[in-house]
């Protein structure tokens, strides 16, 4: 096993996974710096490729392309190497930072912390959702969007229906479709 | 059993989150907290607001930590796997057949049809952590707190990790009596 490879590998991950701020997209243009600028184990077309691949599966995307880089570099210890140095030393900062307030969750100043906290997710879950219904309206107009937003209320929130159903009902039609394709062609 | 169901509440998000980690968030919050009730809103408003404050992708500090809390180090690992293992295997296996797809119109379509259900709900949380701020605050410091920081993120674009860090100060201060 080539050790040097083995721990460029972890070093460029674990360099990625702390200084990522703003979840794994966000961090994906330190994963081109450290993988096509640094070390130049793949040049930028085949990290676009690679990228947007990654796109077209489910779940986190930095986790999908440390493992797959590190697979194609390193093989199985390197892919293994490349998801640990990506995801268990936030988790371990995670585990103890909450352990140490929770500690303290009796004084009445962390209390205070807690309560000023839920406000401020509560902000950054509504720009999120702003965000999501913006790109949504730019790819489907406001009548697309509208009517897709509507049925995701009704099932979700008023049907109380589990919301991976109709994910999962919605990308069949997505995939299955021939109509909106015809129309999308006729677009363009 | 505890760890099947922590690999089953972070295999769905895993599976159906498309657009990353911070999609697949509301996804994580309803197994966790309405379908298993491993935690209340406010615990798990806590930890997303912790995990944002610090880096690294944000499925996994979730996955790892909940996990954690709920059956120890195996809850961890078991979590993690859940989250992160299903995805890169099929993009291990599959990547010859996904080339073929990267561009397809088809992808695109699927992923722009399931953007407005992440944004119901990611609105639906957002009205839950308003809802228990204003139980834990009040409504006029919840006002304070969400306007303010409205303003440092969006308009100021201050970090995140700052604001988070300004809050937890404001409520040192001003919400511990």
């Amino acid at each position: 096993m080539d050790v040097k490879l083995q721990s460029q590998i972890f070093l460029a991950f674990f360099r990625v996974g702390m200084l990522g701020y703003g979840g794994g997209p966000a961090a994906i243009p330190l994963v081109q710096k450290e993988v096509v600028e640094l070390y130049e184990w793949m040049d930028d077309e085949e990290f676009g490729d690679l990228l947007a691949l990654s796109n077209t599966l489910p779940g986190p995307v930095l986790t999908k392309l440390s493992g797959y880089i590190g697979y194609r570099v390193g093989g199985f210890f390197g892919m293994l190497g490349a998801l640990f140095a990506s995801v268990i030393p936030t988790v371990v900062l995670m585990i103890i930072l909450i352990g140490f307030l929770t500690s303290f969750s009796d004084s009445p100043i962390v209390q205070g912390m807690t309560h000023a906290i839920a406000p401020v997710v509560g902000v950054m879950m509504l720009v999120l959702t702003y965000n999501f219904l913006k790109t949504s309206r730019n790819q489907m107009g406001w009548t697309g969007m509208l009517a897709l937003t509507g049925l995701a209320i009704l099932i979700t929130e008023i049907a109380d229906v589990h919301p991976a159903i109709l994910i999962g009902i919605l990308l069949i039609i997505g995939f299955s479709s021939i109509r909106h394709r015809k129309q999308e062609a006729g677009q363009t | 059993m505890v760890y099947w169901d922590l690999f089953v509440a972070f295999f769905i998000p895993g599976i159906v989150g498309y657009g990353g980690g911070p999609a697949s968030i509301p996804l994580v919050e309803y197994e966790v907290v309405q379908r298993y009730e491993w935690m209340t809103t406010q615990e798990f408003g806590e930890v997303l607001a912790l995990g944002n404050a610090l880096p690294g992708p944000i499925a996994t500090k979730m996955a790892g930590f909940i996990g954690y809390e709920v059956a120890g180090a195996p809850g961890a690992v078991i979590a993690l796997f859940a989250t992160v293992g299903p995805s890169l295997l099929a993009m291990l296996l599959l990547v010859g057949l996904l080339m073929k797809f990267k561009e397809s119109p088809r992808v695109k379509r699927m992923t722009s049809f399931i953007r407005p259900v992440i944004a119901v709900l990611l609105g639906a949380l957002a009205v839950d952590f308003f809802a228990t701020g204003q139980e834990g605050a009040g409504w006029i410091q919840t006002g304070i707190l969400a306007v303010g920081s409205y303003i440092l993120l969006e308009v100021r674009k201050v970090h995140p990790a700052f604001v988070i860090l300004f809050a937890l100060a404001y409520g040192a201060i001003f919400l511990s009596w």
